[in-house]
C-alpha cells in the first residue's frame, strides 16, 4: 500500500496540486444554454472554420489548451505533460493536439470519465515530483461522436426521452505544484461496474452504478460524508441517470444525495428549451462545466469544495453489436480551495 | 382516379407508419430494425396476394412505405418466373424497384457531392 | 444479431439494476409520437398519389406504371431535404411518418452518403452509402428470392 493512500480507492496527495488556470470552449448549441457567460469561446460553427468534424473537434481541443495556458501566463515549453483523451476512435483528437501543442504527452482513455482521469493523473505526477506543471485536456464533438457511435448526423429518426445528446466542446486544466486556485485534495480512482444495461441510448442508466460506486469508496475512504461538499458533480449521467444515481447511493451506501448533488450534462443545458432529451453526455459535458462554471464558482469564493464524480461508458459500436454489456466507470477529484 | 383514393392513400399510409412508430416506441427495436421487417413482412404479404390488393384500394398510401420495396421485388421475381420459370426469379427480382434504386444511388451520389453535412 | 453463446448469465446485482431500470426508463408520449407518425406518413402518401396521378394523367401511364417516377419523385424529396440539412429536424418530430415511407430509406441512402463523404468518394461515398438501407436491399432480395422460388416451383 501506497504511503499516499487512505483506504481503499482513495489517494491523498502530501502537498495537495493546485489547478493554476483552466479553459472551456463550446459550440454554438452549448453556448446558447445558462452557462454561456462562464466560457471562454463559443464557437458560431460547428465546423469550427475546419473542413471535417473531427478537425473541428481537435481545433477546439486546442484552443482550449492554448486559451488555459495563456491565461497563466505560460507556454507549452514549460509543461512537463500533456495529458489528454477523447471518445473518438483511437484518441485521436488528443493525439492530434500533442503533435501541435509539442509537450511529452500520454493519451488517456476514460470515455467520458477522460477529465477527472487526467486531473487525478495530473495531480499524481505533480505530487509525486516528477512534474510540476501538467497540461489536462479532453474533448467531444456532437457529430464527430454521434457519427461514430450512433447514426450519420443527418439521419432522421425520433429519439427516445432517455437519449442524451453529446457536448460539443473542450476543455482544459493546468495543475501546478504551487499557486493560487482550487486544489486537488483527494482522489478516487474507480472500478469498471458492469450491470447489465446493453441499450447504448441508455448510457445514463450504464454509467450510474459505477457513479456511485466510486462517490460511496470515496465517502468511507476520506470518512467525509456528502454533506462535506457544497456541490458534488456527476459527468454525464443526464436526467435518468441522475434520478437513479440519487436511489442507489441511499441503498447501496446509505447516502442522501439529494440536497447538493448535480449532474453537469444537466447543468450545462436549459433542458426546458433546449431539446437535449435526457441530458449532455461525452467528455467535454463534465470537463466545460468544471474548467468554465464550477473552477470560476470555486475562484470567485462560491463554492468550497467541490467534488467531481465524472462517469464514462465503456462501449464500441462494435461491442454493442455483438451483444455486450456496457460496463461503466467513475473517478472522482476532489477540489476545494484552502 | 377519384378523390376518395387521397382518403384512403392517406389513412392507409398513416396507419403503416403509425405501426411503425408504435414498434419503435414500445420495443427497443433500431429504426433499422424496423424497415428490415416491414420490408420482409411486405415482400410475404405480396406473395400472399395481399399486398397488391391493398395497392389497389390504397394507390400511393401503399406504395409509399417501405414495405412496398419487398412487394415490388418479390411481383417482379413472380411475374417474370410465370414467364421463364425458375430463372425468371433472378432475372426478375429487380425488374419494378430498378426505378427506386437507381433514383437513390443517383440522388444519393449528387446530393452528397453537392451539400455537406450539418451536424 | 449474432449473440455470443457462452456469454454469462446476468448476475442477482445485474437482474435486480436491469429490471429496476426497465420499470424506471421515462417513457416516450405514445400518444403524440403515433398521431404526428400517423399524420407525417399519410401525409406523404397524400403527396405520393398526388404524384402518382400527375405522371398518369400527363404521360398516359397505367395506375402501375406511374408508381414507379412517383416514388422515384419521394425518393428525390427525400434526398433533397436531407442534403439541406432539414429532414433529420423535421424526423425528430415525425418519427416513423417520415421513416417509414420511402423517404426515410433515401435519408438513409443520403445521409450515409453525405457523413462518409470527407473520407473520400471511393471509401467514402461510394462504399459506404449502403451502411444503413444496405439490409433493407439485402433482406428485401433475399425474401423475394425465397417467395419467388416457392411459387416458381409449387403454384405455376
Amino acid at each position: 500500500m501506497g504511503a499516499k493512500r487512505i483506504g481503499k480507492q482513495t489517494w491523498k496527495p502530501e502537498h495537495p496540486p493546485v489547478i493554476i488556470s483552466a479553459a472551456a470552449v463550446v459550440g454554438p448549441f452549448e453556448g446558447q444554454g445558462p452557462f454561456k457567460d462562464y466560457f471562454d469561446h463559443i464557437y458560431t460553427d460547428i465546423m469550427a472554420g475546419e473542413r471535417s468534424f473531427e478537425a473541428a473537434e481537435k481545433e477546439m481541443l486546442l484552443n482550449a489548451c492554448f486559451t488555459c495556458l495563456n491565461k497563466a501566463n505560460r507556454t507549452p515549453q514549460d509543461m512537463d505533460f500533456f495529458l489528454a483523451g477523447d471518445i473518438l476512435n483511437q484518441t485521436i483528437s488528443s493525439s492530434f493536439s500533442a503533435l501541435e501543442l509539442r509537450i511529452p504527452f500520454f493519451g488517456i482513455y476514460g470515455a467520458c470519465s477522460t477529465s477527472a482521469e487526467g486531473l487525478a493523473l495530473a495531480a499524481m505526477l505533480v505530487d509525486g515530483g516528477f512534474a510540476s506543471f501538467v497540461l489536462a485536456g479532453t474533448s467531444s464533438h456532437n457529430a464527430s461522436a454521434e457519427r461514430q457511435y450512433r447514426y450519420p448526423t443527418e439521419y432522421g429518426f425520433s429519439r427516445k426521452p432517455h437519449v442524451q445528446w453529446t457536448v460539443t466542446g473542450a476543455g482544459a486544466a493546468l495543475v501546478a505544484r504551487d499557486g493560487e486556485g482550487p486544489r486537488i485534495t483527494f482522489l478516487t480512482v474507480g472500478k469498471v461496474q458492469d450491470f447489465g444495461i446493453k441499450d447504448p441510448l441508455n448510457l445514463g442508466a450504464a454509467m450510474a452504478p459505477a457513479a456511485v460506486d466510486t462517490m460511496v469508496r470515496h465517502f468511507a475512504d476520506t470518512g467525509n460524508g456528502p454533506e462535506y461538499y457544497d456541490l458534488i458533480v456527476t459527468g454525464d449521467l443526464g436526467k435518468f441517470g441522475h434520478s437513479l444515481a440519487v436511489k442507489m447511493a441511499v441503498s447501496n451506501g446509505g447516502f442522501d444525495l439529494s440536497k447538493n448533488y448535480q449532474d453537469c450534462g444537466l447543468m450545462l443545458y436549459d433542458t426546458r428549451k433546449q431539446d437535449v432529451h435526457a441530458g449532455g453526455s461525452g467528455c467535454a459535458a463534465s470537463a466545460t462545466v468544471t474548467y468554465g462554471y464550477l473552477y470560476r464558482k470555486l475562484m470567485d469564493g462560491e463554492l468550497k469544495r467541490v467534488l467531481l464524480v465524472a462517469t464514462g461508458a465503456l462501449h464500441s459500436p462494435v461491442t454493442c453489436f455483438q451483444g455486450n454489456n456496457i460496463p461503466g466507470i467513475a473517478h472522482a477529484v476532489s477540489l476545494e480551495m484552502i | 382516379m377519384e378523390w376518395q383514393m387521397y382518403i384512403f392513400a392517406f389513412l392507409v399510409g398513416g396507419a403503416i407508419s403509425m405501426l411503425g412508430q408504435l414498434i419503435l416506441d414500445f420495443t427497443n427495436f433500431t429504426p433499422g430494425h424496423v424497415l428490415t421487417g416491414f420490408v420482409v413482412a411486405g415482400g410475404i404479404l405480396g406473395g400472399l396476394g395481399v399486398y397488391p390488393k391493398l395497392v389497389e384500394f390504397a394507390g400511393a398510401g401503399a406504395t409509399m412505405p417501405i414495405s412496398s420495396f419487398g412487394n415490388a421485388l418479390v411481383q417482379g421475381a413472380i411475374s417474370e418466373a410465370e414467364r421463364t420459370g425458375v430463372i425468371g426469379v433472378l432475372t426478375g427480382m429487380f425488374e419494378l424497384t430498378s426505378t427506386g434504386i437507381t433514383a437513390a444511388i443517383v440522388f444519393g451520389f449528387l446530393i452528397a457531392v453537392i451539400f455537406n453535412p450539418k451536424g | 444479431m449474432a449473440r455470443d453463446p457462452k456469454r454469462k448469465p446476468l448476475t442477482v446485482d445485474q437482474k435486480r439494476y436491469t429490471e429496476m431500470v426497465r420499470d424506471l426508463v421515462p417513457r416516450p408520449p405514445y400518444l403524440r409520437n403515433s398521431l404526428l407518425a400517423f399524420l407525417f406518413g399519410g401525409l406523404v402518401a397524400i403527396i405520393g398519389q398526388f404524384f402518382t396521378d400527375i405522371y398518369r394523367i400527363t404521360m398516359n401511364m397505367s395506375v402501375k406504371e406511374a408508381g414507379n417516377p412517383a416514388v422515384a419523385t419521394m425518393i428525390f424529396i427525400g434526398a433533397l431535404l436531407t442534403g439541406l440539412g432539414v429532414f433529420d429536424k423535421i424526423a425528430r418530430y415525425a418519427g416513423a411518418g417520415l421513416v417509414v415511407p420511402v423517404t426515410g430509406f433515401a435519408n438513409s441512402v443520403v445521409s450515409s452518403a453525405l457523413e462518409f463523404k470527407r473520407e473520400g468518394l471511393v471509401f467514402g461515398i461510394g462504399s459506404k452509402m449502403f451502411i444503413l438501407a444496405g439490409s433493407v436491399i439485402t433482406f428485401g432480395v433475399v425474401t423475394a428470392f425465397f417467395v419467388g422460388l416457392i411459387y416458381a416451383l409449387f403454384v405455376f
